[in-house]
């Protein structure tokens, strides 16, 4: 998989979590994914078609994103609620469209679909494609989160 | 108009940007904001309450931002209402597309309450 399709959604996912939220990311180490095992509480997936097909997951420990949505909406969440997964939603639209926008300015155009949110322990993400899928772990003062990406032939 | 006798109208499908956006107008000190979910609510509402600054999301189901934009800009009555839109869609050709359409400005999502603080003050003294 290029590595230039991922970059900028890192980049991304670490943009709009600080302009949003005042939250820092700080990156770990990218490995190939092999299973559909989301490693969080709530995750969302979102669509992208163009120049290249496939999908970005966010995938965020309840701690995490508890801590993101409560700087984020300057309220408190003791669980993750409908409010919490519809933040989730919004985190991914930006952090797909702030990464397609990074991927314009260098020539590639892409379109992206509506998120789909999931929650629940031990759920499971499906990918758009049959490509390989490159997980990279963040970590921040509230917990863990995950970005995925995988580009490839559509299923 | 002062800020707090004007209608607001903010339209997203997702409840965490209409908070966002509500939150920064109501810093702004305006009073009056009333919500929508699409483009379709949206004009639904133009319909039944005066709004004096419209704040729009672009990707939405039902009916787009873009549309809603196109929609307003058509109507003899709604024409000069400022439109802002704030939205994840900022590759060069929305904007094209956007300013072509009449829009009064227009916002990048990421963004901070400042910018959009300062695009809406902007809108409002120019309109
Ligand atoms: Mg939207």
């Amino acid at each position: 998989m290029d590595i230039a399709l991922i970059n900028p959604f890192l980049a991304a996912a670490k943009h709009v979590l600080k302009t949003m939220a005042g939250v820092d990311v700080r990156p770990g180490k990218p490995f190939l994914k092999k299973d559909d095992l989301a490693k969080g509480d709530v995750s969302a997936i979102i669509g992208i078609t163009g120049v290249a097909s496939g999908s970005m997951a966010l995938v965020f420990t309840e701690k995490c994103i508890l801590g993101i949505v409560s700087s984020l909406l300057g309220e408190s969440y003791p669980k993750i609620n409908d409010d919490v997964r519809d933040a989730v939603g919004e985190l991914t639209n930006m952090i797909c469209g702030d990464g397609r926008r990074r991927l314009a300015a260098d020539g590639f155009s892409l379109q992206a679909g509506v998120p789909t949110i999931v929650s629940g322990k031990d759920h499971s993400i499906r990918h758009f494609a049959d490509g390989p899928r490159l997980a990279v772990p963040f970590e921040t003062d509230h917990g863990a989160f995950m970005v995925e990406v995988a580009f490839g032939k559509p299923h | 108009m002062a800020y707090k006798d004007m209608v607001v109208l903010v339209v997203d499908d997702f409840s965490t940007m209409r908070r966002i956006v509500k939150s920064v107008l109501r810093d702004l000190q305006f009073k009056e904001i009333v919500e929508a979910e699409n483009g379709a609510e949206a004009l639904a509402m133009l319909k039944s309450v005066k709004v004096d600054l419209i704040v729009s999301d672009w990707n939405m189901p039902v009916m787009t931002g873009l549309e809603f934009l196109k929609k307003v800009r058509a109507d003899e009555q709604f024409k000069s209402i400022p439109f802002i839109m704030v939205t994840a869609e900022a590759q060069k050709d929305n904007i094209i597309e956007a300013v072509k359409a009449k829009v009064s400005n227009y916002v990048v999502k990421p963004f901070t309450p400042a910018s959009l603080a300062e695009k809406i003050a902007k809108v409002i003294s120019q309109s």
